[in-house]
């Protein structure tokens, strides 16, 4: 326990001294999980709702693929993408590997599952309170699906959430396809790795420490802006 | 529409103006099934243009599945719906609305509800906003503009369903029992917003329960026993003077026990 | 609402891009395929900035096994490649993915383990005879288990032990199948003999109670080597700046730089690139 206190000295401390290393690693961090979430949601949204909304052939299929997607190791998907985007890979022309957009793309590729199917799930329950109402007003197809998206919206923070969780905490894909370099693709998660790796395991807690901090204050304003919302009937 | 006077509340002659006026939906030997169980059993009927045709009949006698099936909301299985003397396309249902018996409303304010509606129909900026400021003012829930749609009453909520499903102009109108789970305040604002659109000549289709709001609304009367058309004319002469058995247990409020029962 | 957050996530995507299309114009770095020893023992940190305050190039070092390091430079996703394991480097040159290899540095292998020594290691002429020694008394042996340098070096060492340990895989040898800190990680916490360079071991920060037991062998020198990969394989390959670098490294100023890197007084590499390119 004594290590465990003198790990969460060090967090207090690398916080207070306002370390900028750390806090270019934090910056870094959020922007690369904030964007890859963004994109998710840009990308797993619609597929979800639409799984959830419509009727096609293959729905089934795709709802079962999503929901097994969730579960893809972040080493698979980091290995799927450093082979893409290696100079010997189809995308190397575009020289992405080892900089932050290799991590969004390896999260984006991560989370994008997690959010398409939980968003089915959020979705499901509304469509079917809408469904009737909907056809009975003739609502188009992408009008259906944008008011099913909208009308949810903050049951989906909650989805987003999740994508948030998964990419901040997730440490496999990055480093294969970012290669933690100090100062370019050194995010938190990485870092943890490293001090790990050199055996600096209270450094390693402390940043842990900062992470769960990070994670917390995200959820809770999210879920404050939830509760606000339920107090409307708005969720 | 036409020389339609006023209706008051508790009008009960079956307009006789209305004697001529043509269909504006025909059924025809419609039949519907699910699970093997045949719910509705060549059901024919004519919908006149302008009227109030109550569809009453015991639970499970297939109201609500028919006013579906008319709304096209469902496929049958066999029979066909005419809209204005051609097969119910899928375009008619740009002219019809329908209220349902727990009124769906989005999660959003009074306005957007409506907007939203409206914007299905293609209406866009100002003529929209005026629209929808005129719709609430008349249903007197103007001062409700603001306000999340889910946190009204019930009644209101119904009100604010059935002034959503009138804004979009609509040329019939179903009803499934919209004032089934309301107080007689809430019941009869909506049964004033329902003659006032018959009034302007809208078709009113409506399922209901209710003998008193059959009394006051109702013209013409369709009544189901067992998905099939027990008896069908004149909503007064119905209910004062039932000729089938069925209908006359209903009125008695008795249970039918069908033909079959007792051998 | 939609909008500001479309706003929002258009400024961070302008963000990202911004930061890869400066990234991708700003031709002044270089990618070095390296191994985590150098990294983890702090050496870059202490030699690149005196390069890049030489030359302007920024180095940027992705520190994996040597054997990934490798896969990783076959692959052309690196400029130079920075690792010790003499074979595995001469045959990527012979195979035509680099340019020449140089020496550049060694430092030494040590076999840490805990502070009794229940095999009594600290009583071994040679890096053989203090293997025999593990194997007999079944004391648990931590292996990286990785294919990186430091792993081949063992396997080189049991073989001229005359031991196959792996027939003991999952017993007494253990094969972590991680890096050098995480298996030292896992010896440390588990009582285990661990074969680690010397740089990483004077660096790590969760020794507990473990300590060098054997060192000194002529047998567990660990040489590093540096090669250019080869442009004309990889014509993305920056020729010019890496061919700088390793320039550099092997001119007194870079050498003077290796050698005066000290953890608590102690010098943990020792330049030797005077025996040129082989």
């Amino acid at each position: 326990m004594d290590s465990f206190w003198s790990a969460l000295l060090e967090a207090l401390h690398l916080v207070i001294t306002l370390d900028s290393d750390l806090l270019e690693i934090i910056g870094l961090s959020m922007q690369v999980t904030i964007t890859a979430v963004s994109i998710a949601c840009l990308i797993g949204l619609p597929i979800g709702a639409a799984v959830a909304a419509f009727r096609f052939p293959g729905r089934t299929f795709l709802a079962v693929l999503l929901n097994a997607m969730m579960g893809l190791p972040p080493v698979v998907v980091g290995l799927l993408v450093y082979l893409t985007l290696s100079a010997s890979g189809p995308l190397g022309p575009l020289g992405l590997l080892y900089t932050p957009t290799a991590m969004i793309i390896a999260q984006t590729v991560l989370v994008t599952p997690i959010v398409a199917a939980l968003t089915r799930q959020v979705i499901e329950d509304l469509n079917t309170e809408y469904a009737e109402q909907f056809a009975s007003m003739g609502v188009r197809a992408a009008d259906r699906l944008a008011a099913l998206l909208w009308d949810g919206r903050y049951a989906l923070m909650t989805v987003a959430l999740a994508g948030f969780g998964r990419a901040i905490a997730e440490v496999g894909a990055v480093i294969i396809v970012g290669g933690n370099i100090n100062h370019v693709t050194r995010v938190m998660t990485t870092t943890i790795a490293l001090e790990t790796s050199k055996g600096n395991l209270q450094l390693a807690l402390a940043l842990g420490f900062i992470l769960l901090v990070i994670a917390f204050a995200v959820n809770a304003a999210v879920m404050a802006l939830r509760a606000s919302a339920v107090r409307t009937a708005y969720a | 529409m036409r020389d339609l006077s006023p209706e008051t509340e508790g009008s009960m002659s079956t307009a006789p103006h209305l004697a001529h006026s043509p269909p504006i939906l025909t059924v025809q030997d419609l039949t519907f099934s699910a699970q093997k169980t045949v719910l509705l059993n060549a059901v024919s009927l004519n919908i006149r243009e302008g009227s109030r045709t109550l569809i009453m009949g015991p639970n499970g006698a297939g109201k609500s599945l028919l006013l579906r099936l008319m709304h096209g909301l469902i496929k049958p299985d066999a029979g066909t719906i005419t809209w204005k003397g051609r097969a119910n396309a899928s375009e008619a249902r740009r002219f019809q609305s329908m209220v349902f018996q727990r009124p769906v409303l989005l999660r959003r304010s009074v306005f957007a509800n409506l907007s939203f509606a409206l914007g299905v129909h293609g209406l866009r900026g100002k003529l929209k906003a005026d629209k929808i400021r005129a719709a609430l003012h008349d249903a007197g829930l103007a001062h409700l503009e603001t306000r999340p749609a889910r946190v009204l009453s019930g009644g209101q909520q119904q009100r604010l369903s059935l002034v959503r499903a009138l804004a979009t102009d609509p040329e019939i109108l179903f009803l499934d029992e919209p004032t089934a789970n309301l107080d007689p305040a809430s019941t009869s604002a909506i049964e004033q917003l329902i003659m006032k659109a018959s009034a302007r000549g809208v078709t009113i289709v409506l399922v209901t329960h209710d003998q008193g709001q059959a009394k006051r609304l109702g013209e013409d009367l369709v009544f189901l026993q067992d998905g099939e058309v027990a008896e069908t004319g004149p909503a007064q002469t119905i209910l004062t003077a039932p000729q089938s058995e069925p209908v006359k247990a209903w009125v008695d409020g008795r249970i039918y026990l069908g033909s079959k029962a007792g051998y | 609402m939609i909008k500001t957050a479309l706003r929002a996530l258009a400024t961070l995507l302008l963000a990202g891009q911004l930061h890869s299309a400066a990234s991708a114009d700003d031709q002044d770095f270089i990618v070095v395929q390296s191994t985590t020893s150098t990294q983890n023992s702090g050496l870059f940190d202490h030699i690149l900035p005196k390069f890049q305050e030489a030359t302007g190039i920024e180095v940027r070092v992705v520190a994996v096994g040597t054997g990934q390091a490798i896969r990783n430079a076959v692959n052309g996703d690196g400029d130079v490649l920075f690792v010790h394991s003499k074979s595995s480097e001469e045959k990527f040159v012979a195979d035509g993915f680099g340019v020449s290899r140089s020496n550049v540095m060694y430092n030494d292998f040590v076999i840490v383990g805990p502070a009794e020594d229940p095999a009594n290691l600290e009583d071994a002429d040679t890096a053989a005879d203090a293997l025999r020694k593990i194997e007999s008394a079944k004391a648990p042996f931590a292996s990286r288990g990785d294919d990186s340098g430091t792993h081949k070096a063992e396997l080189r060492l049991w073989q001229a032990a005359g031991v196959d340990p792996t027939g003991a895989s999952g017993t007494w040898y253990r094969e972590t199948g991680s890096g050098m800190g995480a298996t030292l990680n896992t010896g440390t916490a588990m009582g285990a003999y661990v074969l680690t360079d010397r740089a990483t071991w004077t660096a790590f920060g969760n020794k507990g109670g473990h300590k060098i037991v054997f060192q000194g062998d002529p047998e567990l020198f660990n040489q590093y080597g540096i090669i250019l990969v080869n442009q004309e394989v990889h014509p993305h390959v920056k020729s010019g700046h890496g061919q700088r670098f390793i320039d550099w490294i092997l001119s007194s100023a870079g050498q003077a730089a290796i050698a005066d890197f000290e953890i608590d007084g102690q010098q943990l590499f020792f330049p030797n690139a005077t025996g040129g390119a082989s």
